[in-house]
């Protein structure tokens, strides 16, 4: 019995110590906000506890959840997918700098189609996506696809049932190309669809309706397009082209993009490079211009300058699209408004 | 009592009842206290979500309730949709699983060889403890497939032109939707009221049903006129809180429900109940008005809960005021 209580006495102050010595640490940092970036910034967090030794904890909250936060000054640094307006940050005192790009992709399951074979632009997307196209032999499709044979049958579509950052890019890019897209539908995080739409939960719930319902189109993630082996669509970019989406496409898009703005935060949807992917978006984070705690200030910036220059591969392989080298100077130099 | 000081000098057993006294009205206390933190904690929920849905309930009134809108870009809500699908599933999933537990609990109480009666029992009560994700990712990875390509198709065949109830299965067979939704919660409610149901049948007294027997009764004879009414109670008990899962099962239902925000007269259309909606939009939710209105939403599950459960208490005292019990 003695022993028992001797043993619990030394684990319990084992315990006591490890809980001090962990929070001891300063630089330990912690961040919430976007669930599109979560899958990057819990693996640049792994990688970054491994070189250096200090944490970084990041929740997906949700974007708008991650605005909250920070401005309620609960965390040291929020993830956002739609940037905040520059008036929004100079009351705020927040500065926002992009970490890491990605790419919306049509997918689709049409019997006979194969991947990258079917061609649509952008109006006739939005009038599938509103509901004004039902049929994929429609006039409209047929018209784009000469010598493709497209089945007389209905089509569905697969949306995102939870609010979510893809559907923020997704719609935003249609409602630039068809006025009645935003009219009926809308453009944000969560949307009105039409009758023949169905939901699914996440980007592998979106991933699933589509590979067991014929007829489908939806629209996931270039990363759960390539883990899922899904048929993309080719989309017609604003220089004329028809793109099929890779990381490449999604790079090209954002090299021609003016970042040098305040909010860093320039429009990646239609860009008009000859091979851009029309639906590009970054993801962003912001941080206080002056912080109650600097050495928590410095440990957002030093994770950040440590990812962007260490991480670019472990980006491309989670499917996620690197800021070019000339941005990532820029971030730099932004970040150090960060004390 | 009265004098404690003489009472306490002269009679040793005085203090130990006095002490006894005291233990109990400590524990009548404590105890006391701690069903209060569960009333306190309800009226706690009910008052949050009122002050939460506060804009929305000023914004819209009670016609939220009957309005068949939910529109995010437009800051339009009404909760009609979602109030449909949850009773709709709910009621569909009681429909599946009422006859098939009263079946279960008449096998494992009347018929059952005693050698199976353990594992069966087992086995159900298993099924009661499996987390509801693992129903909704069964369902929609493999359910929904098996349910668009070998039941819809036939059950659209059969019933498709039958007037009134071919509307009900009108549509593309697209395997997610409200009467998938419906059959994956009926296999998740099924161990609850199947439990409930057997242990109040192991209640019935032999005397009555070895007499029923005497008389020339068939099992179901016996089922009928003597296990069931002298159950009553419990069995109505059994659904209600089956009722009661099925209401506010969230993430199964999300999963296979098809998260469409309207109405359909199909049964094989997407649709949407309240605590789908709640798991679906919570996250990303604008501040304002849609988190307001999400909040309403909880409030009316709240409420359709507790009518829910008036109901069965008002029926079970019915049935036993009528038994004159």
């Amino acid at each position: 019995m003695r022993i028992f209580n001797k043993l619990v006495q030394a684990t319990l102050a084992a315990a006591l110590g490890l809980t001090f010595s962990v929070s001891a640490l300063a630089a330990d940092i912690t961040g919430a906000g976007a669930t599109f970036p979560y899958a990057i910034y819990a693996k640049w967090a792994e990688a970054y506890r491994a070189a250096t030794g200090n944490r970084v904890n990041y929740q997906a909250i949700g974007s708008s959840g991650g605005v909250k936060q920070i401005k309620a000054r609960t965390t040291n640094f929020g993830g956002t997918d739609a940037p905040l307006k520059d008036a929004d940050l100079a009351a705020a005192k927040l500065v926002q700098v992009p970490t890491v790009m990605g790419g919306v992709t049509i997918v689709m399951n049409v019997p006979g189609i194969e991947s990258g074979k079917l061609k649509l632009d952008g109006v006739t997307t939005a009038d599938i996506f509103r509901g004004a196209i039902t049929k994929w032999n429609d006039p409209a499709i047929v018209r784009l696809n000469p010598g493709v044979t497209l089945p007389n049958m209905a089509i569905t579509l697969s949306h995102r049932s939870d609010g979510s950052g893809t559907t923020y890019a997704f719609t935003h890019y249609l409602a630039k190309q068809s006025a009645a897209f935003l009219r009926e539908v809308g453009a944000g995080n969560t949307v009105n669809w039409p009758r023949n739409a169905v939901g699914g939960k996440g980007n592998a719930g979106v991933a699933a309706n589509i590979q067991k319902i014929r007829g489908t189109i939806g629209y996931v993630d270039i990363a759960d397009a390539m883990n899922n082996n899904m048929k993309y669509i080719a989309l017609k970019n604003r220089a004329g082209n028809y793109i099929v989406p890779s990381q490449q496409a999604i790079a090209d898009a954002a090299a021609g993009a003016n970042f040098k703005i305040k909010g860093m935060a320039p429009d990646l949807l239609d860009q008009p490079h000859k091979n851009a992917w029309p639906i590009t978006s970054a993801t962003y984070i912001l941080a206080y211009e002056k912080g109650p705690d600097a050495a928590k200030q410095k440990g957002v910036v030093d994770f950040f300058t440590w990812s962007l220059n260490n991480g670019q591969g472990m980006a491309a392989d989670l499917g996620f699209v690197a800021l070019p080298p000339n941005v990532v100077k820029m971030v730099e130099a932004e970040m150090t408004k960060i004390k | 009592m009265s004098e404690p000081s003489v009472s306490a000098g002269i009679d040793p057993h005085a203090r130990q009842v006095r002490k006894f006294r005291l233990q109990d009205r400590f524990f009548h206390h404590t105890t006391q206290l701690f069903a209060f933190v569960v009333l306190a904690a309800l009226v706690g929920i009910l008052v949050s979500l009122t002050y939460e849905a506060w804009p929305s309930i000023k914004a819209f009134g009670p016609s939220f309730l009957w309005t068949n809108i939910w529109s995010v870009p437009d800051d339009e809500y009404g909760a009609l949709a979602a109030i449909y699908g949850t009773v709709v599933t709910s009621v569909l999933a009681l429909l599946i699983a009422v006859p098939i537990s009263f079946g279960i609990a008449l096998f494992l109480t009347e018929t059952c060889p005693v050698w199976l009666r353990r594992p069966l029992g087992t086995a159900i009560e298993l099924l009661a403890g499996i987390p509801s994700i693992v129903y909704g990712i069964w369902g929609l990875f493999v359910f929904a497939p098996l349910f668009a390509d070998h039941i819809q198709p036939p059950l659209q065949a059969l019933l498709g032109d039958v007037p009134v109830i071919g509307g009900w299965f009108s549509g593309p067979p697209i395997g997610v939707g409200i009467l998938t939704a419906s059959i994956v919660l009926s296999l998740m409610v099924i161990p609850f009221i199947a439990s409930v149901m057997r242990d109040v049948f192991e209640t019935v007294p032999h005397v009555l049903k070895e007499s029923a027997y005497g008389l020339g009764c068939t099992t179901w004879e016996v089922a009928r006129s003597v296990v069931l009414p002298y159950t009553r109670v419990g069995v109505i008990g059994g659904i209600m809180l089956g009722l009661g899962r099925a209401l506010g099962e969230t993430m199964a239902v999300t999963f296979v429900i098809g998260n469409a925000n309207r109405i359909n007269g199909s049964l094989f259309a997407p649709g949407t109940s309240i605590a789908s909606t709640l798991a679906n939009e919570f996250g990303e939710a604008d501040p304002g008005l849609h988190i307001a209105a999400l909040f309403e939403l909880g409030l009316v599950l709240f409420i359709i809960t507790f009518v829910v459960l008036a109901i069965s208490r008002w029926l079970i005292s019915r049935s036993m005021g009528s038994e004159g019990l």
